[in-house]
């Protein structure tokens, strides 16, 4: 018997890196999942796109684990276009317990002052109205359940502290608390919880680029993984650089499942002690 | 395969309660158990405390699951009394891994009217005993090359509340302890974090004493458990009086789990939302 046997999670940003993990998982202890991602360029990101091989591949992944999955090109500053994938699958799939705000950007990194006007708005239209935009188009159907339901939404360590040069996604992953905050509050009577996960430095790729390694090793010319592993493990308190994909969706399975039945309106940092430091 | 099969856990305030559950929930998941308890009562606490009795029923169930327990009489304010039962076990049961400081005492009166006694015993169990604890324990997670321990705070270790002054500094003071240790013991690969339920159901709150301080304008006879359920609801966000044990069972399980090894110095509410309240 599966931890989230029988129900169905919708899953933003699932097409690679986290939220692929995320639905892997998931479907690993029984559920099947709704996945949307954008699958297009991110204006000033310093990663390549994910692609529409990348979602069909966690499509096959999850199909491998002999769970149904409705997967949908989306993007989740169009609140149609995220509501119509998403009241389609539930259509198919018949329900909606779990809820993953995933999807999210790393953009240009810069002092505040010298901020692109269209990089800062694109960043909060991702990370934080993308991530209103998931909830709201989720809680009627959750609420339709009368089961109650889990959204986890992933902030960051950059949504509990401070770090120079991204104001714009540290702006954006601290709202996100406070969206968190006011969800848990106003769905606890339909006994929705809310929660999010602050994850530190997470292999993938919208970490392992060099302007990432820059970021944190801002001395090196040409910096490499190499010159980050060493930068990115003094951020942590346990002697590792970063934590894995899986590590975050162990997290993500424990907040959506019946174990974590009372727990709403927490802020679960998964970050190898980085905010005692 | 248990979530934390072949594993060993200590847990204080093991003879009923939570201290209970959390070793039946761990040995459920594979894990063999060192329990310690004081099993008599102390003066300054208003309610019934455990007995040999109830740890004897603790060593059944956990037996009734295949698993092995070594429990042993011993009051968490005398370190060479945890120790030495801590020693044992270990000494039996070849290693340690998880540790579970949750004995605690419950009693009241405003900071005006506390007296020495009653304060001191309050930080002496709830603060003073949970160090031992830990203390007796770091060196056998060391030798065991890491570990997870779960420190038993509160919503009162997160705000204030009153005429339980001594109970809020402790359980304050516990996450003060939890932040040092898992910065202290991060390079040892052992995590430390600490769990802060709301009202749980056990006999530490199920009491005439305990129905006093929560409903003081009650008539005594009026004073039942379903009047004081609407009190204790009246605090949490989505709509129960409280927990049950296995609520923290669960969440001490997944803190001692390979499956949040990278999660540390993290204060994670099971609360109901009452910390947004």
């Amino acid at each position: 018997m599966g931890r989230v046997e029988g129900k169905v999670a919708f899953i933003t940003g699932a097409a690679r890196g986290q939220g692929r993990s995320h639905a892997i998982r998931l479907a690993q202890e029984g559920a099947d999942i709704i996945a949307i991602d954008l699958l297009e360029p991110v204006p000033g990101a310093p990663y390549d796109a994910a692609t529409e091989e990348d979602l069909a591949e966690t499509v096959r992944q999850v199909e491998a684990l002999d769970r149904r999955i409705v997967a949908s090109k989306a993007d989740v500053r169009d609140f149609a276009g995220l509501k119509k994938a998403l009241d389609d699958g539930v259509a198919e799939l018949g329900r909606l317990d779990i809820v993953s705000a995933n999807a999210g950007i790393s953009t240009q990194m810069a002092p505040t002052e010298d901020l692109a006007e269209d990089m800062w708005q694109n960043m909060i239209d991702t990370n934080l109205t993308g991530v209103w935009h998931t909830a709201k188009a989720a809680i009627p159907h959750l609420k339709a359940g009368g089961r109650g339901g889990s959204l986890i939404l992933t902030s960051s360590e950059a949504g509990i502290k401070g770090y120079a040069n991204i104001a714009h996604y540290v702006s954006a992953k601290h709202g996100v608390v406070g969206l968190m905050r006011t969800l848990a509050l106003e769905l606890a009577p339909d006994m929705i919880r809310v929660n999010s996960i602050h994850p530190t430095q997470v292999d993938t790729p919208m970490i392992m680029n060099e302007a990432t390694y820059r970021l944190f090793a801002p001395d090196k010319e040409n910096p490499t993984r190499e010159d980050f592993e060493p930068a990115s493990q003094a951020t942590n308190a346990l002697p590792i650089p970063w934590v894995e994909a899986v590590d975050i969706s162990n997290a993500v399975l424990f907040l959506a499942s019946d174990e974590a039945r009372y727990i709403t309106g927490v802020p679960l940092p998964v970050d190898a002690g980085c905010f005692l430091k | 395969m248990g979530r934390v099969d072949g594993k060993v856990a200590f847990v204080t305030g093991a003879a009923r309660g939570q201290g209970r559950s959390h070793a039946l929930r761990l040995a459920q998941e594979g894990a063999d158990i060192i329990a310690v308890d004081i099993a008599e009562q102390i003066d300054s606490v208003p309610y019934g405390m455990s007995t040999p009795a109830d740890l004897e029923e603790t060593v059944r169930q956990v037996e009734a699951l295949d698993r092995r327990i070594v429990a042993t009489k011993a009051d968490v304010r005398d370190f060479a009394a945890v120790k030495g039962a801590l020693d044992d076990g270990v000494a039996q049961l070849g290693r340690l891994d998880i540790v579970s400081a949750n004995a605690g005492i419950f009693s009241f009166g405003t900071l005006e009217e506390l007296d020495d006694t009653t304060w001191n015993d309050m930080l002496g169990v709830n603060l003073t005993g949970v160090w031992h604890t830990v203390k007796a324990a770091i060196p056998h997670l060391k030798a065991a090359g890491g570990g997870s321990v779960v420190l038993t705070s509160s919503v009162a270790g997160l705000k204030g509340s009153p005429n339980i002054g001594h109970y809020v500094s402790a359980k304050h003071g516990v996450v003060g302890l939890m932040r040092t240790l898992a910065l202290e013991l991060a390079p040892d690969r052992i995590r430390v974090n600490s769990v802060h339920p709301t009202t749980v159901n056990t006999d530490m709150i199920q009491n005439d004493a305990a129905y006093e301080l929560f409903a003081p304008d009650l008539p005594a006879e009026q004073r039942t458990r379903e009047t004081l359920g609407e009190r204790f609801a009246a605090i949490n966000g989505l709509a129960i009086p409280w927990v049950e044990p296995v609520d923290i069972s669960n969440a001490v399980l997944w803190l001692a789990s390979d499956e949040a090894r990278y999660v540390t110095g993290v204060t994670l509410p099971i609360d109901a939302g009452s910390m947004l309240k």
